[in-house]
């Protein structure tokens, strides 16, 4: 009602050339339509707004709860994750004035005794309230055998050293503290904020100078972890498009009823636990498994075949977990071609394979790339199936990242490699994004 | 057109014995024998459900018949391929290729047949040229109308001169004044390029309007196959009557026949002469066909001479604009139509007593519904 009053005031308007009295409701009086002008057009508009406001209100009161969940559940621990990656304020918190003191510091030769005698101050404090592991803890990542240095030096170091002669205290205790690196180390290592966990997860590292270098060969094995596991993950892509193509083009051809059947096939490994799946995987595969033992009583093989515990595992176990992702997206975008696009091909002339590949292929191009993308960045993030069906040479990135989160809580570098993975996942979408928009494959047809 | 012009041209197509069941059990197209004649545009039109639309199937090649052979220009195709007859074919919903420019539609036949580029692009030129679309070549179909996709559907059905051309209800999806815009534009095509047409529609008007030749579907069976005027004016039963423009029917029972010519008595009283066209003797039950115009209204008292003359009363009348409609109660059939010219229903009362009166060679005493 109230739009047709716009629309009716708004009609006057441009008829008329001005100004349209619009009573609510009641038949308009010659009393009212004279002198109402102005009366009656603000509360108009004011009204319109009123209700399209409260509508706003309702549709954003209905989506309230599940924003508030996405951002406590979702929003909020990506947030904190990429924080993590680059937060370094646990060498400031434990040995405060000795990050003070070397914040002037250029860095070219050794400090001076300020920062000697702060650094002894900091290490009596942090003894005392027992926080030196953690110090030692972020230090001994950037320098192997850092934790040694500090923890001998906090056993050894009976009182504050004389004025002037801490340097040579702290030397006496542990020559290391006549090296530049050691100090260099705690400098780097001051934060409040540190691009070493960044780098360590793309096998970068930072040299003495400040340049940004290759890691040392022992601890450079993430570049290849990523290619791996990207490696992997295309390899499950093309398996579950070349199984699943033919079946998404059975479902979509068969008649209702038994291609519904058949879709409860397809659907069956979404009602089973993820863990149970690979764990049959596991009974199917290993070395007295089910199909080790039929190929070697058909006398196939003479002795078992390793099918479990190495890449083949892997992508046997992964292609069958992601193949229902794979296929109903193709099998939706199949499903909306009409069966009339075939028939007029082939009237024209086109044998069945080039109707094929010419029209129908082309069709389903929005359906491959979007059962793709889906099946390759879940395979990306892939870690219960590698971690059981894998050999150590199969492990993906999320074994590394579960890795340094539980066992070792290094919270920075598992958090750098989620980071590094989220941009790649990020940047796939946005390339994916950008490839679609440039098909208009439908082209709005209504058949 | 006159009957003694048309020189029939040699069967293109011809159904010889064709029946085709989906079930086993029913049959939908039974015994079907057919000729369809080189350059001529014939209509296959019936209801749906006739079997118009699967004889239409079985000669483009999407369905097989159970029995029967079709020929095509005298060579068997039952066993033929689609992309191997040389069929042009448009469809009820275009299925014009959403992913292909319309250029690449209309060329899509010619570079399937790897026509050398230089020819294809000059017969996709002239194909544009026909439809007057040049200037969309390079749209998408999306981004067309549905009369523009008809003409690009039309054109690239048209592209590679296939030695037939079959169109399923091709115009179903437009508005009425574009379809009756495309029926005359199809209808020009025809002509100018002698191309044979079948052409499958339930829409009785369409067919009237295009057609050469009409071959009137029912229940699996051709009724009738004749020109529109043939099948207007003499048609062989009710079902054809009925289907074919408006038509009153008086149920009755032939009391007497004369050659030509029968007596009926009809079942609310009274009777009338009537041609015979499709009755098995005296005594058999008669459906008697009158059309609209060719009933005469006698206002009650006037005194008229005619063998067909019978009492009525005026339920309603109907202006129409350039004609009014009186429906009157005649001899128990209570939406007996009469046609007008504009303004002389209002001289008509509702409920008035009237006669109504028809020339015996305009009834047509029909087989029994």
């Amino acid at each position: 009602m109230l739009r047709s009053l716009q629309k009716a005031t708004r009609d006057c308007h441009s008829q008329n050339g001005e100004k349209c009295p619009v009573t609510m409701g009641l038949p308009m009086t010659a009393a009212s339509s004279t002198g109402a002008d102005a009366r009656t057009e603000v509360p108009l508009k004011r009204r319109l707004r009123r209700a399209e406001r409260t509508r706003q209100i309702k549709a954003l009161a209905l989506v309230v709860p599940l924003l508030v969940f996405l951002l406590f559940t979702f929003a909020g621990p990506i947030a904190g994750m990429l924080w993590r990656s680059v937060d370094d304020r646990e060498v400031r918190r434990v040995l405060p004035q000795t990050v003070a003191a070397l914040a002037a510091w250029d860095g070219k030769d050794l400090p001076d005794e300020k920062a000697y005698a702060a650094l002894a101050s900091d290490i009596l404090a942090a003894r005392a309230s027992g926080t030196i592991a953690i110090a030692a803890k972020r230090l001994n990542y950037a320098l192997n055998g850092f934790r040694t240095i500090l923890t001998s030096t906090a056993r050894n170091l009976k009182a504050v050293p004389e004025r002037g002669a801490a340097k040579e205290t702290l030397g006496k205790i542990n020559p290391a503290w006549r090296e530049r690196t050691t100090w260099t180390t705690i400098k780097d290592a001051g934060g409040p904020v540190t691009g070493f966990y960044l780098l360590a997860a793309l096998d970068l590292t930072r040299n003495v100078e400040g340049a940004i270098v290759a890691s040392p060969p022992d601890q450079a094995i993430y570049r290849d972890v990523f290619a791996r596991t990207f490696l992997i993950s295309l390899g499950v892509t093309a398996l579950c498009l070349m199984l699943g193509f033919p079946v998404a083009y059975l479902l979509a051809a068969l008649p209702p009823g038994r291609s519904n059947l058949l879709m409860i096939f397809v659907l069956l490994p979404f009602w089973t636990s993820l863990l149970v799946r690979t764990c049959a995987w596991i009974v199917l595969l290993q070395s007295k498994g089910v199909v080790n033992d039929s190929l070697l009583w058909l006398g196939i093989i003479d002795e078992p075949l390793r099918l479990i515990y190495n890449r083949f595992g892997v992508c046997v176990a992964m292609t069958h977990v992601l193949l229902p992702f794979m296929i109903l997206p193709l099998y939706s975008s199949m499903k909306a071609i009409s069966p009339a696009y075939m028939r007029a091909a082939a009237s024209l002339g086109a044998p069945p394979v080039a109707a094929f590949l010419r029209i129908y292929l082309p069709q389903t191009l929005p359906g491959i790339g979007a059962g793709s993308l889906l099946v390759f960045i879940l395979a990306l993030g892939y870690y219960i199936t590698p971690a059981l069906v894998g050999g150590a040479a199969d492990q993906m990135i999320s074994y590394f990242i579960a890795l340094y989160t539980t066992e070792t809580a290094n919270w920075g570098l598992a958090s750098a490699l989620g980071a590094v993975l989220l941009l790649a996942t990020i940047l796939l979408a946005l390339v994916y994004g950008k490839l679609v928009q440039g098909q208009q494959v439908t082209g709005g047809m209504k058949n | 057109m006159e009957a003694g012009t048309v020189t029939p041209a040699p069967a293109l197509v011809r159904f010889s014995g064709i029946q085709k069941t989906y079930d086993g059990e029913h049959l939908v197209v039974k015994n079907l024998d057919l000729d369809i004649r080189k350059g001529e545009f014939i209509t296959l039109l019936g209801p749906s459900g006739s079997g118009k639309t699967t004889t239409l199937m079985m000669l483009a090649g999407f369905e097989v018949p159970t029995q029967g052979e079709i020929y095509l220009a005298d060579r068997p195709i039952k066993n033929v391929p689609p992309h191997k007859r040389d069929i042009g074919m448009v469809f009820q919903n275009y299925a014009l290729f959403p992913h292909l420019t319309i250029a690449e539609n209309i060329a899509f036949p010619l570079s399937v047949r790897n026509t050398n580029k230089a020819e294809a692009q000059e017969r996709v030129r002239a194909a544009l040229r026909m439809i007057k679309m040049e200037t969309l070549a390079q749209r998408r179909p999306g981004q067309l109308s549905g009369g523009q996709q008809q003409r690009v559907a039309l054109a690239r059905a048209l592209v590679f001169n296939p030695q037939l051309v079959l169109m399923d209800e091709p115009l179903g999806a437009l508005d009425k004044r574009l379809r009756e815009q495309m029926q005359l534009e199809i209808k020009q095509l025809h002509e100018t390029m002698g191309i044979t047409i079948v052409y499958v529609t339930h829409d009785q008007s369409e067919a009237l309007t295009m057609s050469d030749r009409i071959a009137v579907f029912n229940d699996g069976i051709v009724q009738q196959i004749d020109r529109p005027d043939a099948l207007y004016e003499h048609p062989v039963n009710s079902f054809v009557a009925h289907f074919i423009g408006e038509n009153n029917v008086l149920a009755g029972t032939v009391e007497t026949i004369d050659k030509d010519y029968c007596r009926v008595a009809l079942a609310g009283g009274g009777t009338v002469t009537a041609r015979t066209v499709n009755v098995s003797g005296a005594g058999a039950s008669t459906s008697l066909s009158v059309r609209p115009e060719r009933i005469a209204i006698i206002p009650d008292g006037t005194s008229s001479d005619g063998p067909n003359r019978l009492p009525a009363r005026v339920q309603n009348t109907i202006y129409l604009g350039d004609h009014a409609l009186a429906v009157l109660d005649v001899s128990g059939n209570a939406e007996f139509m009469v046609k007008l010219p504009p303004g002389a229903h209002a001289n008509l009362k509702h409920g008035e007593s009237v006669f109504v009166t028809f020339r015996p060679e305009d009834c047509l005493a029909l087989d029994h519904v």
